[in-house]
């Protein structure tokens, strides 16, 4: 007999899911609104050009492949704080933060929970907007963390339900952990206007929360790497030292590499070393230290002006396709003659689209036109391309009207 | 502002063995020898890169149909295949038959960490976090900190290194076994066993084996050294093939980082063995459930050079030669220490020095000879004693030896 009889069968990812119907389906008409990743126009993965000449440069200088310290590439963790809380940033120039590599936002993530879990001994609460990333929950529970929500995403609008949101938050327990998607909400696409920014950062203040932010699509979203970071940098300003966590697997189009960071903001630089040391401990028993390639590449760009004058033109080209498409779906279900209200679609940005539609309608979508996306009815902008967006928008019309 | 809620976050001490590099890089004196962490050096006290590593990463930056896509939650199939494969060989019965299954990892420790908590959460009962978990004494010192981190809450040790003999405590290794309660976890090193570079014989490891299945214990293989310790990759993997022959399932956590020289590309494999593919199949499902909350997916590069190398078997054979290239140059370095000490007359008995086998040695030198060997002859090495061979070249070997002997005669 065996020790694994009683082990269950691991529930399907329903992402997964949603590819593998997809890779099954035969029809030439077929769309992946799934997949979290980009595309180009032609529905190709894309490799910044800024991303392969970086790799060319690395190839070239033939070095070694010793160890990286249990923290990273310090030349990476520093550029990635700095793009993060901005080059004028007083917490970054003074040097109250700790910033380790990270095995992308997951694993950045991950680090951040498991050192809440250790050391804020305060609360044991994980605030998540409502919806959020599906993966937020088990991370903050496998770290030995307790998960609650607040109101975010009002279906009926289709977008921030800013009252619910500020009267849940207004009820957090004092120094309770509240999660916030820095840009780019996912799976909704929903993000805070600055003014709502505003409000909220300081009724948190007034909460004492301890706030962790999740920044993985900075750049991605607007366009704009500042503009992205506004409320991550806004809330270090009004005094709220933050936590956050960074990946580059979407802006820099670097996904299987892995490359992220976690920071921690502190009351001064002594006390970053000693947070610094404690982080380290917790690394090294997970991976011992962290791989090289993604963060090499990110580093390079970072540092490096040419290529990264190249990385904010290419990371714009992506938001602006991105944003391209959102406008055309909409025009195009105009064209269709759709009567419903689908500003939601422009108003909601980055990589997602909470569109509204229901189950049902989501199950015509893929058995009738083959058009793959998950249940909530959340699809992939960068799924869509100038090639398919007007059989998206008809499909919808049909399943709609 | 109100007090900083990590006011109270202790410092934590550094982790030893690179503290040791950094002391070491700090040091100005011309005659200084690095023999604390375990990568290897050329005899020109370089890094290196193996050469074969060197042409997959041409042909993969070169291929334009590759890009940076994320790979599946549990690896590269390709790298997974062929690592068990390189595991329990060619004609593994256990692979024809199904049920084997690999987890991508981070290196070694990624693939021990993932393991850990797996057994943590479905073995033993269902979060069974008293399940005591055995590892020898002394040995690699993150074990630890991997089943504790897991949530492991009984860590102890089994007899494994005799100081006064210099070898393996065989009698007390297995006695600890006995006594063991029924279903503890066994870390075993699969060879080269760190810090000691002391492995069990063939006929010990049936020994260890037999007990073992009696005892109903569980097997996690540790193997970090696979071709590097003997060079040859049949005979390293000899004891976790021996095991899977008498009917054991285990895990094996491979690494890559040595025997590929792939350090920081954190190339790993957790290679599962059960009893049918049915089970193996629902131990991978949740395998993966515990690969999304800590890292989502593996990283790609260093996975698609490992399995590039070990698809082709040209390259393969080159590897191969690679691999041979560094378990030779130890070889030397030991019989050449050896011979040194032996001939200087320094007090004691050095067989042991060829006798282990793999990156280190556990030279017998106490921690007091240690600082003299570190202060005032600018050597590192470990606070036990433990020296890694790759530190020493042709150029260095006499003035080691020399304060080895001085170290023993002056300190006690």
């Amino acid at each position: 007999s065996s020790w694994w009889s009683h082990v269950e069968m691991g529930p399907p990812d329903p992402i997964l899911g949603v590819t593998e119907a997809f890779k099954r389906d035969t029809n030439s008409k077929k769309m992946n609104l799934g997949v979290g990743a980009y595309r180009d126009d032609n529905g190709k993965p894309y490799v910044l050009n800024c991303v392969r000449k970086a790799e060319a440069m690395i190839a070239s200088k033939k070095m070694d492949k010793e160890y990286l310290p249990i923290a990273g590439l310090a030349d990476f963790t520093r550029a990635s704080a700095e793009l993060a809380l901005g080059e004028n940033s007083e917490a970054f120039k003074s040097g109250r933060y700790v910033t380790v590599q990270g095995i992308s936002g997951t694993g950045s993530l991950r680090i951040g929970a498991n050192f809440l879990q250790r050391f804020f001994k305060a609360s044991r609460d994980v605030y998540l907007p409502k919806p959020s990333w599906g993966n937020h929950t088990p991370i903050f529970r496998d770290a030995g963390l307790q998960l609650q929500a607040y109101r975010y995403y009002d279906p009926k609008t289709c977008s921030l339900d800013f009252t619910g949101a500020m009267e849940d938050i207004s009820k957090i327990p004092e120094k309770s952990i509240i999660l916030l998607h820095a840009c780019a909400h996912n799976p909704t696409g929903v993000d805070p206007r600055q003014e709502q920014w505003k409000e909220m950062a300081s009724v948190v203040k007034k909460r004492n929360l301890l706030v962790y932010f999740d920044m993985a699509y900075q750049g991605f979203a607007s366009g704009d790497i500042n503009r992205d970071a506004w409320a991550v940098r806004h809330f270090i300003e009004q005094g709220i030292n933050i936590v956050l966590s960074q990946s580059y697997a979407k802006n820099m189009g670097l996904y299987g590499e892995r490359a992220g960071a976690f920071t921690v903001i502190c009351s001064d630089a002594e006390e970053a070393k000693r947070v610094e040391s404690q982080l380290k401990i917790l690394i090294r028993p997970m991976y011992s230290n962290p791989p090289l390639n993604g963060a090499r590449i990110a580093s390079l760009i970072l540092n490096t002006p040419e290529l990264r004058k190249e990385w904010l033109v290419e990371v714009k080209g992506m938001a602006d396709r991105i944003i391209g498409m959102r406008s055309q779906l909409v025009s195009n279900l105009k064209k269709e003659g759709s009567s419903h209200n689908w500003q939601h679609i422009t108003d909601q940005i980055g990589m997602f689209c909470f569109t509204g539609l229901k189950p049902e309608q989501v199950e015509r979508l893929t058995k009738e036109f083959s058009i793959y996306m998950t249940k909530d009815g959340r699809i992939s902008v960068a799924g869509v391309a100038s090639g398919n967006v007007g059989y998206l928008a008809h499909a919808i019309h049909q399943v709609t009207k | 502002m109100a007090s900083s809620i990590f006011a109270a976050v202790p410092r934590a001490p550094p982790v030893a063995v690179f503290k040791l590099t950094a002391d070491f890089r700090e040091d100005g004196d011309a005659r200084k020898v690095n023999l604390g962490v375990g990568a290897y050096r050329t005899d020109e006290g370089q890094p290196w890169v193996l050469p074969v590593v060197r042409k997959v990463e041409r042909l993969i930056a070169d291929d334009s149909g590759l890009n940076h896509e994320y790979l599946p939650i549990l690896g590269l199939p390709d790298f997974r295949a062929h690592a068990s494969r390189i595991a329990l060989g060619d004609d593994s019965a256990a692979i024809a038959e199904s049920r084997v299954g690999g987890v991508q990892s981070l290196g070694g420790t990624g693939a021990l960490r993932i393991g850990a908590e797996f057994l943590r959460r479905w073995y033993n009962g269902n979060n069974n976090t008293t399940t005591p978990v055995y590892v020898s004494t002394p040995t690699w010192e993150n074990h630890n900190s991997v089943f504790l981190d897991a949530g492991f809450k009984d860590i102890r040790s089994y007899h494994y290194w005799d100081a006064a003999k210099r070898g393996l405590d065989l009698p007390g290794l297995l006695d600890d076994m006995e006594k063991a309660p029924e279903f503890s976890i066994f870390i075993l090193h699969a060879c080269a066993h760190n810090p000691t570079g002391t492995d069990p014989t063939p006929d010990q490891w049936k020994q260890i084996a037999a007990v073992m299945k009696r005892r109903s214990l569980f097997p996690f293989f540790d193997s970090a050294y696979q071709g590097f310790a003997s060079g040859s990759l049949d005979k390293d993997a000899w004891a976790v093939r021996y095991f899977v022959s008498e009917g054991f399932e285990l895990f094996c956590a491979q690494s890559f980082s040595k025997n590929f020289g792939l350090y920081n590309e954190r190339v790993g494999n957790l290679t599962v063995v059960g009893k049918d593919a049915d089970n193996v199949q629902r131990v991978l499902s949740q395998m993966e459930k515990i690969v999304r909350t800590t890292w989502s997916n593996p990283p790609s590069q260093g996975a698609r050079i490992v399995a590039t190398t070990l698809g082709s078997p040209q390259l393969f054979a080159e590897w191969k030669d690679n691999v041979k290239t560094m378990a030779d140059r130890v070889l030397l370095m030991r019989s050449e220490l050896r011979s040194r000490l032996e001939s200087l007359g320094t007090p004691g008995t050095w067989n042991h020095i060829t006798d282990q086998i793999g990156m280190f040695s556990f030279t017998g030198l106490n921690p007091k000879q240690v600082e003299y060997m570190i202060k005032e002859k600018h050597i590192y090495l470990m606070a036990s004693g433990r020296i890694n061979m790759c530190g020493l070249t042709t150029k260095n070997l006499d003035y080691v030896a020399k304060s080895i002997h001085e170290a023993v005669t002056k300190i006690q």
